[in-house]
């Protein structure tokens, strides 16, 4: 079997494209959401978009294989939200092992059919560990600034029930992602570490911040350079950012991570920023135009789309990043 | 690229790099129970907000790290780390650095770890307790990405030879590196600084091993940085603080020499290299470097000779009292401290020849530093107006003493005039452009609210001012300033004219305004500017900048009304045709539990408290952002929070003493929709009471998108359909006026603003909280509503409430009608001006619209055409209707 880090160095790898813009296609229902298994289920499910993969399991696959079609080397898993923490709001936090394996199983075998069909051409499946719905470095309430919605504690133990699913699922590569405060993502880190060392196993992590504005921080306030050297404890694949900016607005803070880091560099971006109706409207070719910059720049190794992506957007990069050849990681002494 | 990082690299908000051409990086270490007698006091108090506040003096002091250490018996020390460092991280300006978790105890640097986004220091760890707790702790702490200071002690006990040092950072070297797979740049050891000159034989090498060690170890172990807690070493000399900070400085001097990168050093035990005279030097360094045999009796027999020359800290003072008199009236100014401002005004007072010489002298100095760092955005308004408070009370102090002097009068640079013009009644803006103008030494005539054309002239006239200032913030002010602007010409006077408030904008000055005055007038968004735009008018030689005005504003007409007319309009016969749908057939139209007028008499304004929107008042002091994001803003973040909690102060006082008093009206009524565009509001038996008109968005839009009306969301008569529609009015402006002046009298500016300030944000939470009430209990169609605080902020309920004056109805004419239909004076005594502003100036009108597709608009432009059709059903002629819907008229 090959492994994503020998191909990292060959070409650069083209991640997929938003995996919520796609399901709102299928518009599916209140009932297509709960299926047979869950028509009794107290709580509603509408839009508890991981809960699909057990549900409409065809809809998940069908999504991967029109990214994989459109070019992707690498599709995400549909667990963004597969964590107790994220899952307590549906009350279905005794579903986290279940969704994030068959999250990752149903991934792992588009993944397998594509290779099948193109050995030349290995595809990989990342799996996404998102940020949860709560931060452990800044307080929900600003009257009371000590107080902390979450811990570490209980954040390692959430992400490490999520990591041991996504590889027993058989996911390559593990990719925490939408770091909006850095220490959740130190806490995901540890717990990854940690299954690491019990298993005996050696597998990629991939790590991709959020820049929520023009202030070029994160939520949690740390610049560019902060953010990397805080998760740069471990071994990275890559590190990067994802979300909140469109392309063009991500660039400075690609060109600062990129010098400053020996990791190989992620980026996937939203499809420009949100109209005045929250939609996203750059076009395919606009993007592409864009990321096209990226590359000539050679500021890339794992390029691919976030919000309002899908794979028309995907195609337009991996046309292009065919072209380039990835950001050479150059020591300087 | 990329750049390899073979160097210690630590984060806060932001990252520090050790490089080998960083400087000395020193470590903050007031913030230490075992160190610090205050902060331990503090931190077992629970004054965490003044354990902040040292934190902060650190930070500005120039500390790069912050050490925190809560070690102490009688406290809880995981408690109070976690505590203190989810404090910390809620200050942007002390994260920004980062953190050396301090600890003996391996639980209390575990719980550091966990609650610190950044790249900490954990201090210390060794190999005391073994190899296999060593290995334990450090793999844990690269778990956490940490780095790590690593003391030269063992399972035998501390290092305290130059070869034990260096065999025992070998040892923990090879064992981090090798087993544990440690970054060595990541490893600080501190190899133990211990005092000199003890009298004891086997203490004479102390200083000079450990500059040995550190120079083996920097030569030996790559990468790895080396620490040291300096004021140990001069621990000898407790009681003579200038041989103390002589041996502290030289030490210091000599061990980065050697290869020391970090440390922990008092900055206030410190004298600088240089400067410490030459032969105490000498000892000194005798001591440091063993030179002698009887070194340290020499340096005893000297220290003698200068015990006792310089005072010993009195911390009981505080450190800049100690200041000369300039720099402590300058910091008094600048920090807003009122203290100790008049005791430093009357010694300046003393040491003048004339009391107005502190005025143009001492003060102004001071004020010219807060003038620079506020017009380099260094400092913030509320912080000006503080300044501005002290400024005050100290001339409040002089005035009898200058006007004892018969000839005593103080040279200012400039007279400006400020007044809210005729028919308005806002002037937070204006109060808080006139303290910050005053603050530069500009003599304001403050005019006040409402004040007539011909005052503005003839004060003009008769005080010969430099420079009106005008403001105002409902739309009528805008033609206020259009017909003062005449006046102003006709009676040819050439004072500069200034335009601000919020309704007013650059295009309504350059098109409206500048045409009609032959001299120069300038529109302001923001007080800052108001300092600079004046300055500049004020110049000797101003010329150039008014012809340069008068161009860019020329320039900003022609542009505005090229691009204006681009823009298509259609007629309202064919916008009424475009009116939003609404299916009426199938709309649910709930009927009110209650119809008719209610009257809340005596509010308790706690309950108003959760609803209130605090974003636009950080907006009211020019502080731009949302609520609460802003306390954490990285620029403005302090000085909101300063600013918040002097709010919270004031507000509390407010809901204790019940100052401020609440009343409202409000009435819910049966109403249709007549001739497209206007509302018959009807009484018990069917008979109309009172029409609203409203006015129809005209702006040709895409094929699809209504052009809406206000009337649109009430069903037409002809459904014969029974609709309803509601009115209300709140206030919580009796006793603003009564409460500003007591501030004022007491040269508070700052409270006065704020008084104001907080009103308005009372009289919205009081609608708020009505409307609220309306939708869920009165006129009830909304009862299984629950929204959070936040949520009714973004108006998600069902149902709006839009105040005539606003951009969904801008005719101001709206509001006689609502006060006829519910007789709002009489009821509530909220008056209206001539201008249609309402009086006292904290208070809420508008309408109530239920239907659930009812939202919010902007009008937009209207032509002449409908403005002729308005007209007739207003029943006024065509001049007056054109002169109240002026601001929405389409250029033809």
């Amino acid at each position: 079997m090959s492994d994503i880090r020998e191909e990292i160095e060959k070409r650069i790898l083209v991640l997929d494209g938003a995996m919520g813009t796609m399901l709102q296609r299928y518009d599916f229902s209140e009932e297509d959401f709960r299926g047979e298994r869950f028509k009794d289920y107290p709580s509603s499910l509408k839009g508890n978009n991981d809960l699909l993969s057990i549900t409409q399991p065809q809809a998940i696959a069908e999504v991967h294989r029109l990214y994989f079609e459109a070019g992707a080397d690498i599709v995400e898993t549909n667990t963004f939200s597969g964590t107790t923490i994220a899952m307590a709001d549906y009350q279905m936090e005794d579903l986290v092992y279940e969704l994030n394996y068959e999250s990752a199983k149903i991934a792992k075998q588009v993944a397998n059919e594509f290779t099948k069909a193109n050995p030349e051409k290995p595809r990989f499946v990342a799996g996404s560990i998102g940020p949860t719905n709560k931060t452990a470095s800044m307080s929900p309430d600003v009257n009371k600034p000590e107080y902390r919605a979450i811990t570490f504690e209980e954040l390692r133990i959430a992400y490490k029930e999520q990591v041991e699913a996504l590889i027993d699922g058989g996911v390559d590569v593990l990719l925490v992602e939408t770091i909006f405060d850095t220490l959740n993502a130190k806490a995901a880190l540890f717990a990854i570490e940690e299954v690491k060392e019990e298993r005996q196993i050696d597998i990629p992590i991939m790590v991709s911040g959020t820049i929520t504005d023009a202030s070029g921080r994160t939520l949690s306030g740390q610049t560019v350079e902060a953010f990397l050297t805080s998760i740069s404890h471990v071994p990275l694949l890559s590190v990067g950012f994802n979300c909140a900016l469109g392309a063009e607005q991500l660039k400075p803070y690609l060109q600062r991570l990129s010098y400053e880091t020996e990791f190989y560099t992620s980026a996937h971006p939203n499809a420009g920023l949100p109209n005045a109706f929250g939609e996203y409207d750059q076009s395919a070719m606009q993007m592409q135009e864009l990321i096209e910059d990226y590359l000539n720049d050679g500021l890339i190794n794992i390029i691919g789309g976030c919000c309002g992506t899908n794979p028309k957007h995907i195609q337009a990069i991996a046309e292009v990043a065919k072209n380039y050849k990835p950001r050479q990681i150059n020591i300087e002494v | 690229m990329a750049r390899r990082n073979t160097y210690l690299t630590l984060s806060g908000l932001e990252p520090l790099v050790v490089t080998p051409e960083s400087n000395f990086i020193n470590v903050g270490e007031r913030t230490n129970v075992t160190g610090s007698r205050k902060f331990l006091r503090l931190i077992k108090e629970e004054k965490y907000d003044e354990a902040l506040d040292v934190a902060r003096d650190q930070v500005e002091g120039g500390a790069q790290i912050l050490d925190v250490n809560m070690d102490e018996g009688m406290l809880d020390g995981k408690y109070a780390m976690i505590k203190f460092l989810n404090l910390i991280a809620s200050e942007p300006d002390i994260a920004r650095i980062p953190i050396m978790i301090d600890s003996s105890k391996w639980d209390i640097i575990e719980a550091g770890l966990q609650v610190v986004q950044g790249k900490c220091v954990v201090n210390s760890i060794s190999l005391k307790e073994g190899e296999d707790e060593f290995i334990r702790q450090a793999k844990l702490i690269k778990r956490y990405g940490a780095a790590v200071i690593v003391m030269a002690f063992d399972e035998v006990g501390q290092a305290d030879t130059y070869q034990r040092r260096i065999d025992i950072c070998k040892r923990s070297y090879d064992v981090l590196v090798n087993q544990v797979n440690f970054p060595p740049q990541d490893i600080i050891f501190d190899p133990n600084i211990f005092p000199v000159a003890t009298g004891m034989d086997e203490h004479r090498l102390n200083a000079l091993d450990f500059f040995k060690a550190t120079k083996w170890i920097r030569e030996h172990l790559p990468h790895a940085n080396v620490s040291g807690g300096v004021s140990n070493v001069s621990f000898s000399f407790r009681g003579n603080t200038i041989v103390r900070e002589a041996i502290n400085s030289a030490f210091l001097y000599h061990a980065i020499q050697h290869g020391m990168t970090l440390g922990i050093v008092n900055p206030t035990l410190l004298e600088v290299y240089d400067e410490i005279p030459k032969d105490l030097l000498q000892h000194v360094e005798d001591v440091l470097f063993d030179r002698h045999e009887d070194a340290t009796e020499r340096l005893l027999d000297f220290a003698e000779t200068v015990k006792g020359q310089k005072k010993e800290d009195d911390t009981k003072v505080l450190e800049w009292r100690n200041a000369p008199l300039q720099e402590r009236i300058t910091h008094a100014l600048v920090k807003g401290i009122d203290a100790f401002i008049v005791e430093d005004v009357e010694e300046a007072r003393v040491l003048s020849v004339k009391p107005i010489q502190v005025i143009e002298g001492h003060l102004m100095i001071g004020m010219n530093v807060v003038g620079d760092l506020f017009g380099s955005g260094k400092m913030f308004l509320p912080q000006v107006v503080k300044s501005a408070r002290v400024m005050k009370k100290a001339v409040a102090y002089l005035q009898p003493f200058i006007e004892a002097e018969k000839d005593g009068k103080q040279a200012f640079a400039g007279k400006i005039l400020m007044a809210t013009v005729k028919g308005d009644v806002h002037d937070i803006g204006k109060n808080i452009v006139s303290v910050v103008l005053g603050c530069n030494n500009y003599e304001i005539i403050d005019l006040g609210v409402m004040v007539p054309p011909e005052k503005i002239i003839e004060t003009a006239v008769k005080e010969n001012v430099d420079v009106i200032g005008l403001s105002g913030l409902i739309t009528p002010s805008l033609d206020e300033m259009v017909y003062l602007s005449k006046a102003m010409k006709k009676e040819n006077l050439t004072i500069p004219l200034i335009i601000g408030g919020a309704t007013t904008s650059k295009a309504h000055t350059s098109v409206k305004i500048a045409p009609h005055y032959n001299h120069t007038v300038v529109h302001i968004n923001d007080a800052s500017r108001a300092v600079t735009v004046v300055g500049n008018l004020l110049q000797k030689d101003n010329k150039a900048y008014k012809a340069q005005i008068r161009e860019e504003y020329d320039k900003f007409r022609e542009q505005f009304l090229t691009r204006g007319k681009r823009k298509e309009y259609i007629s309202i016969d064919v916008a009424r045709q475009r009116k939003y749908q609404i299916d009426w057939a199938t709309s649910e139209i709930v009927k009110p539990k209650q119809l008719g007028i209610q009257v809340i008499d005596h509010f308790d304004l706690a309950q108003l408290e959760a609803y209130i929107d605090w974003s636009p008042f950080f907006r009211s002091w020019d502080l731009h952002g949302k609520f609460p994001d802003i306390l954490n803003d990285s620029v403005v973040g302090q000085q909101a929070q300063d600013l918040f909690k002097d709010a919270q102060d004031l507000l509390k006082r407010i809901l204790e003493e019940q100052l401020l008093k609440a009343k409202a009206i409000f009435g819910l009524f049966p109403a249709n929709t007549i001739n497209d565009d206007d509302i018959e509001v009807y009484d018990d038996n069917g008979n109309v009471q009172a029409t609203f008109l409203t006015l129809r968005q005209q702006l040709k839009k895409r094929d699809g998108v209504p052009n809406i009306a206000l009337a649109d969301f009430i069903a037409p008569k002809t459904s014969g359909i029974q609709d309803y529609i509601g009115g209300f009015c709140v206030t919580t402006g009796f006793g603003t006026h009564e409460l500003a002046e007591q501030f004022e009298a007491a040269n508070d500016d700052y409270n006065s603003i704020m008084i104001k300030a907080l009103a308005d944000r009372l009289a919205e939470a009081f609608a708020e909280y009505l409307h609220e009430h309306v939708r869920k209990d009165v006129w009830a169609y909304a009862l299984d509503e629950h929204l959070s605080n936040e949520e009714l902020i973004k108006e998600s309920y069902k149902g709006i409430r839009p105040a005539p004056g606003y951009p969904a109805c801008p005719d101001h004419l709206e509001k006689t009608t609502l006060w006829r239909l519910l007789d709002v004076e009489e009821h509530i005594g909220v008056k209206l001006t001539e201008s249609l502003a309402m009086w006292p100036a904290a208070s809420v009108s508008g309408y109530y619209f239920g239907h659930p597709e009812a939202k919010y608009f902007g009008l937009g432009k209207i032509t002449e055409n409908q403005l002729k059709d308005y007209a007739k059903r207003r029943q006024i002629s065509e001049d007056q209707a054109r002169k109240w819907l002026n601001p929405n008229l389409a250029e033809t």
